[in-house]
């Protein structure tokens, strides 16, 4: 396998150790339910990734990305919820054929903004470029006039409240605090039984692959190259002419898409969507597993993810007292010790080793973490 | 929305309103002191701040039930000691906090955002596994409950009014401490040049664990009064931080007056416009106008030097 625009060698047996992992692996020792957990944990692995490239490699620390999660995963679960709000399932309703949390409200009508998600071509569209363009304004608005760092951080922080607020607050149009509920079926294909969860499953691996395929592309392209340039020296990338604040949005509107592919998946794999995955705690949450798996790997953020929820599920389930101080010590941990996470462990202990192994017996290195990019932890 | 009320009727709104926002206004003030501190002085992305309050609330309510218990004749002074005490243990926790977490992160300010962020999981963990997930409130002495007349349509809370003059004693004490003192001098040398501060003699690792200790202490005074309005729980701190953060950044990092004009404008619009529509959308509304006055004008209200 020679070197090309996506990976290099030793990225391309990364990549494969991880889909033999996701694709037999898992779904040969797994039941259908923990092979739904691991979908579950999956959509929040696209949130990891658009992270890597957004906050990895562009420096841009995002505490919004639950925003975005939450954007695509309530255009996908509006699209459901109107199906299952046909005429015939809802007749006992005071107004039949619209969504029972609408008619629980004493709305009568279909509002006009739900009106296009009866479409799915419109909803597919609508999960990526909404949130898309929200991120597209925002970037706009905040690195053209050059804010970055912990003002940006804040800031998104602040809309991460104020979206969770909202969708709490006009519980008639958006299904407040219990979210959308009850979704069934797509197109007319029922989403709940277990052979649909693992057709769902693999569907959703196969978009992540895409996606990696996509953050690998960037990462090798020149544009990738001066997103970690500008995040080292942001001024003298700006003096060389580039318009950093164009990247920046770049970087920004990438890891919105991605996350709300997560989010449109995970309204599809666990049949509902509510805002306790729009606001700041699952915001700085999807930014733990990033950190965990490794800021600046690609495929250390999926296995990051799978870590961090498989240990919460696992001591949240045995010991819940304990749960919050695992994480919380986690993250002091990741911060203080281990600054590139799991890869950055990978790369400087295990690596080497394997390495020695391998060169005894044949030449060439192996490994999936490039040390051109993941030497040292990255200046702020 | 005018239409329905009185010239007479909306005069007495806007007053009660007003009144009810300078209570929000004191507790947001009381919180952005120490963060101003923390972040705008240090430049350390506090996310832990609202537990250090907490702390401050918790401190001030086993304060109260120890004065119920075994010194019920003094129990209506009870407020004063709870108050030293709860600075005292936020402060020192504060100090501690730095010397273990902080001092390592000082070069890498998105770094103390997620460590902090850490750091304030566990602290609700402990205050759940100590005083328990319920929410706890204190008993008032006898002489802060009830309210004064004020005119017949207006009637305003005395404990408010304490929490008020409360929140301005201590706000003239940090402003003394900051720019009259020779150690808030050392604070402001060291912030605007550590290597030269370090030059002339400053011990600056030691002004660092100060000033953290000092922004925690103010923290936990303000859960000590915000004890006088609401319950304690172990997750209140939370539901705080982030608007604690969008006043401060509001403001103007770095500047005092800025922190107490934003901590102002936020919560008279805020309460003003929750008589007019629901409590959420009135959060909406003032969060958003913040947010879109910072994104045209990002460096907060009172800018006093340049950023980074």
């Amino acid at each position: 396998m020679t070197d090309n625009r996506f990976f290099n060698r030793s990225e391309f047996f990364g990549i494969l150790v991880l889909a033999v992992f996701l694709v037999v692996v898992l779904p040969l020792t797994l039941d259908v339910f923990r092979l739904n957990l691991v979908a579950k944990y999956l959509t929040y692995a696209f949130v990891a990734l658009g992270l890597v490239i957004c906050w990895g490699y562009g420096g841009i620390l995002s505490l919004g990305q639950g925003v975005f999660f939450g954007l695509g995963g309530y255009c996908m679960a509006m699209f459901l919820k109107l199906e299952a709000s046909s005429v015939e399932n809802t007749k006992i309703q005071s107004t039949p054929g619209i969504p029972d949390f609408m008619d629980w409200n004493q709305i009568t009508a279909l509002p006009l903004f739900w009106k296009p998600f009866s479409s799915l071509t419109f909803t597919i569209a609508a999960i990526i470029l909404v949130p898309g363009i929200f991120a597209l304004i925002i970037g706009t608005a905040m690195f053209k006039r050059r804010v970055g760092g912990t003002y940006f951080a804040i800031i998104t922080q602040a809309v991460a409240a104020i979206l969770t607020i909202l969708i709490v607050g006009q519980q008639g149009y958006t299904g407040g605090i219990n979210g959308m509920t009850d979704l069934r079926t797509l197109k007319g294909w029922d989403i709940r039984p277990d052979h649909a969860k693992i057709v769902l499953y693999f569907f959703e691996v196969g978009l992540l692959f895409a996606c990696i395929m996509i953050a690998q592309f960037v990462r090798h392209s020149k544009l990738g190259r001066i997103l970690v340039a500008m995040r080292e020296k942001e001024d003298r990338v700006r003096f060389s002419g580039y318009s950093v604040a164009n990247f920046k949005i770049f970087a920004f509107c990438i890891a919105a898409m991605f996350a709300a592919i997560g989010g449109a998946m995970f309204a599809l794999n666990v049949g509902f969507m509510s805002p306790s995955f729009v606001g700041i705690v699952p915001s700085i949450e999807m930014v733990i597993y990033t950190a965990v798996g490794g800021r600046l790997s690609i495929l250390g953020a999926v296995y990051g993810t799978l870590l961090v929820n498989f240990a919460k599920t696992s001591l949240s389930e045995t010991f819940p007292e304990l749960w919050l101080f695992g994480l919380g010590g986690l993250f002091i941990a990741v911060v203080l010790a281990f600054p590139n996470g799991l890869a950055g462990i990978w790369g400087d202990y295990v690596q080497p080793r394997i390495d020695r192994l391998i060169s005894s017996r044949k030449p060439k290195p192996d490994g999936w973490t490039d040390s051109s990019v993941a030497d040292g932890a990255p200046a702020e | 929305m005018f239409g329905d009320y009185s010239l007479g009727d909306l005069g007495s709104i806007f007053v009660m309103q007003g009144f009810a926002g300078l209570i929000l206004f004191s507790v947001y003030v009381l919180m952005a002191l120490g963060l101003a501190i923390i972040f705008g002085q240090m430049g350390v992305i506090n996310m832990a701040h609202g537990e250090f309050m907490i702390l401050g609330a918790y401190v001030t309510w086993m304060t109260s039930n120890f004065f119920q218990a075994y010194l019920p004749s003094l129990f209506s002074g009870y407020f004063f000691l709870a108050m030293i005490l709860a600075f005292v243990a936020s402060g020192a926790l504060g100090m501690l906090v730095e010397w273990v977490l902080i001092r390592h992160l000082y070069k890498r300010p998105l770094d103390t955002l997620l460590a902090t962020w850490g750091l304030s999981l566990m602290l609700q963990q402990a205050y759940r596994s100590v005083f328990g997930a319920r929410e706890v409130g204190v008993e008032l002495p006898q002489w802060m409950l009830g309210s004064l007349h004020v005119t017949d349509s207006i009637e305003v809370p005395i404990n408010g009014v304490f929490v008020m003059c409360l929140t301005v004693l201590i706000t003239i004490g940090v402003a003394y401490v900051m720019y009259k003192s020779r150690w808030g001098r050392q604070v402001r040398a060291v912030v605007q040049n550590r290597i030269m501060a370090g030059a002339v003699g400053i011990n600056t690792e030691k002004v660092d664990r100060y000033t953290f200790g000092l922004g925690c202490g103010i923290a936990g005074v303000a859960g000590s009064a915000f004890t006088m309005i609401g319950s304690t729980g172990p997750t209140s701190g939370q539901l705080y931080i982030v608007d604690t953060f969008l006043v401060v950044v509001f403001g103007g990092a770095a500047s005092l007056i800025g922190t107490i004009a934003s901590a102002f404008s936020i919560s008279q619009t805020q309460s003003t416009l929750e008589f007019f529509m629901s409590g959420s959308m009135a959060k909406v509304l003032t969060l958003l106008a913040v947010v879109g006055i910072l994104m045209l004008r990002p460096q907060g209200l009172f800018a006093l030097k340049v950023r980074k």
